[in-house]
């Protein structure tokens, strides 16, 4: 007779069904270098530069007015940019997934281009639109209105550069959740901006905000869009990072990784935020 | 009259959905749109509610011509077939939505929103999962609360889109007897689409069969069911065995058998003809009953629950036939695979016409 296997001679599964070992350390192994090579020691580095020359030296090369301004000016375009595109965004998302138009497809091709073309070229195009010596761009400037090497053209040049992150976060959440909650609000009597305002935007609330980041962190180390429309006057269209490079330029190694170590801590606040979103958006997504 | 449906006709790109549908329904009745996937069912419910426009036609809801409303302005309460429940909103949120939306001076006023979503959840049985979010609930519950918030709005029409085929089987009978019962509650005329005959039969009024955007039959369940128009209608209401044969002098060919025409078709010039026979309108005998008795060998028995399935391969026919008998019988008879058995075909069903299954 064929013994019944009880809880104790029952064989046990001990090890979960996972790769080798030798292959798992060398995975991480591989992760771990590139981590210390690309992340760690350069942050270390852009520290140990900022701070060469002591405390002193490096607050005062962030604090210094041409520093400032070029802060200022970063988070200006970065509170421009980031609401427009995340309007622009809403709205061609909206459009897409809603709505069936004719060159649809095309559309969506489209809103990568700001990612596919090199920013220098981004910036090109607009110096070639809207610069003094074209049609448009000397109609502008006997209309006192200054575009290429001032504000209103590096805050263009950003906005193109960062159009997609917004859209692109939006478009496969909203196809994924589809019309059917519009439609029900519609039969229950709802007007279009209530729908959109109680339905929607809470819908799509967490990716949203998500894009929005991304967009925002983008838009403070965007350079080369920047640099090409920017004329890098210091004290008036230098951001950041077109600072760190003018002072880079000059040799002044200390004070130019002092003002780069501002941009490595809004990366991180950006990273820390992005993770917190992300917990969210994931609980969030469950909520089907 | 509840819903007056003129002449509906409406083309998608390279085909037409719905081909000149004129239907009136009853205030107060419950009639079932039944028909396969793809008939065109779905859209013409969501032409009622104005979700589509018709090509040409007029959609009359209690004796207002509604056809070139817009959704808001119908008052058509909608259930759609996943529910469709605002995520982010709780169950209380969900249902009071339609009241909470209203224009200002037609708005009711908290308590009184808070009374009619409490009174509704009640109905619905779900009056525990007020502070609940869609997700926290199960399939049949999430319908009844879409049920809810449906009917909190007033609406003059109700219309269901396949509210039963996302659950199990199990739910899917509970919830079904459940609605017949609130209905005869509530009385508020309602229409509802299901590819499924036997909810149609259980649950309807009367059933309206739809294919390929044309209304084949409309009666009450009994009526469809025993008197179906044509080989379509009775096809689709259950499971049939089907016969090629001719007609000719009042007598129907099936395989090397003859049964009587019907009256209508006894003095019917020859022609084509398809004979249908239910597997549950099959006689199964050890004993030779009558000289009409087809004598048929078992190859295969299914157990159905209450019912045995029968394939029976009977003499001068090419296709097997499929019979179901009560289980009693089953065993009483003593029958098993291989067996020869005598079949007598007890309604036989004659249609003329191109259908073909």
């Amino acid at each position: 007779m064929l013994k019944q296997p009880t809880p104790e001679t029952a064989p046990i599964v001990k090890k979960r069904v996972s790769d080798p070992l030798p292959i798992q350390m060398l995975l991480i192994g591989v992760m771990l270098l590139f981590f210390i090579g690309f992340i760690f020691l350069p942050l270390g580095l852009v520290f140990a530069q900022a701070f060469q020359k002591g405390w002193a030296f490096y607050l005062e090369s962030i604090t210094e007015s041409y520093a400032l301004e070029a802060v200022k000016l970063t988070l200006t375009t970065v509170a421009i940019v980031v609401p427009l595109n995340a309007f622009f965004g809403v709205t061609a998302a909206w459009a897409i997934t809603k709505f069936n138009f004719a060159g649809k497809a095309a559309l969506k091709t489209l809103l990568d281009l700001p990612f596919a073309v090199s920013p220098v070229i981004a910036g090109l195009i607009f110096v070639l639109l809207v610069g003094s010596r074209t049609p448009f761009g000397s109609w502008l400037g006997e209309h006192g209105i200054k575009i290429i090497f001032s504000t209103p053209g590096i805050v263009i040049a950003t906005l193109f550069v960062t159009f997609p992150f917004v859209v692109r976060e939006l478009i496969p959440l909203m196809e994924a959740q589809g019309r059917d909650e519009e439609e029900a609000a519609l039969t229950l009597g709802a007007k279009g901006w209530q729908i959109f305002a109680k339905i929607t935007l809470p819908n799509i609330s967490w990716g949203l905000l998500y894009g929005m980041i991304l967009c925002g962190a983008r838009s403070i180390g965007e350079f080369g869009a920047v640099s090409v429309v920017s004329g890098h006057i210091r004290g008036q269209t230098n951001t950041i990072p077109l600072h760190v490079e003018i002072l880079y330029s000059e040799y002044n190694f200390a004070a130019s990784f002092a003002v780069a170590s501002i941009l490595v801590f809004l990366a991180l606040l950006t990273v820390t935020l992005k993770v917190a979103l992300e917990k969210q958006f994931q609980k969030n997504s469950f909520h089907h | 009259m509840g819903i007056e449906l003129q002449n509906i006709t409406k083309k998608f790109s390279g085909y037409t959905a719905l081909d000149n549908i004129s239907l009136n329904v009853a205030s107060g009745e419950l009639v079932a749109l039944l028909g396969p996937s793809g008939c065109g069912k779905t859209t013409l419910l969501r032409i009622i509610a104005g979700l589509e426009l018709p090509d040409v036609g007029k959609i009359i809801l209690e004796n207002k011509d509604t056809t070139n409303l817009p959704p808001r302005e119908k008052n058509v309460g909608f259930v759609f077939q996943h529910y469709a429940l605002f995520r982010r909103l709780t169950v209380f949120d969900n249902v009071a939505f339609g009241l909470k939306v209203l224009p200002r001076k037609d708005r009711p006023n908290r308590k009184e929103i808070g009374d009619r979503v409490e009174h509704l959840l009640k109905l619905v049985q779900m009056d525990w999962a007020i502070k609940r979010y869609p997700s926290q609930l199960s399939g049949g519950q999430r319908q009844r609360v879409a049920l809810a918030r449906a009917l909190a709005v007033n609406p003059k029409v109700l219309l269901l889109d396949e509210p039963f085929s996302a659950l199990d089987a199990k739910v899917r009978q509970e919830l079904r007897r459940w609605l017949r019962k609130l209905h005869d509650e509530i009385h508020v005329t309602s229409i509802f689409v299901t590819h499924d005959q036997e909810e149609a039969l259980e649950l309807a009024d009367r059933i309206v069969v739809i294919n390929k955007g044309r209304i084949e039959q409309q009666g009450t369940p009994q009526e469809v069911y025993d008197h179906p128009k044509n080989a379509f209608v009775y096809n689709f209401l259950g499971n049939v065995n089907v016969f090629h044969g001719r007609i000719k002098n009042g007598k129907v060919t099936l395989g090397s058998h003859h049964v009587d025409a019907p009256d209508e078709l006894k003095h019917a010039e020859e022609k084509a003809s398809q004979a249908f026979v239910r597997p549950h309108e099959i006689g199964i005998s050890r004993i030779r009953s009558s000289e009409t008795d087809l004598t048929g060998t078992i190859q295969e028995v299914r157990l159905m629950g209450g019912q045995i399935g029968l394939n029976l391969a009977c003499e001068g026919f090419d296709h097997p036939i499929d019979a179901e008998i009560p289980r009693d019988l089953y065993i009483n008879l003593e029958l098993a695979k291989g067996d020869t058995v005598f079949v007598s075909l007890n309604r036989v069903k004659v249609f003329t016409g191109d259908y073909v299954i």
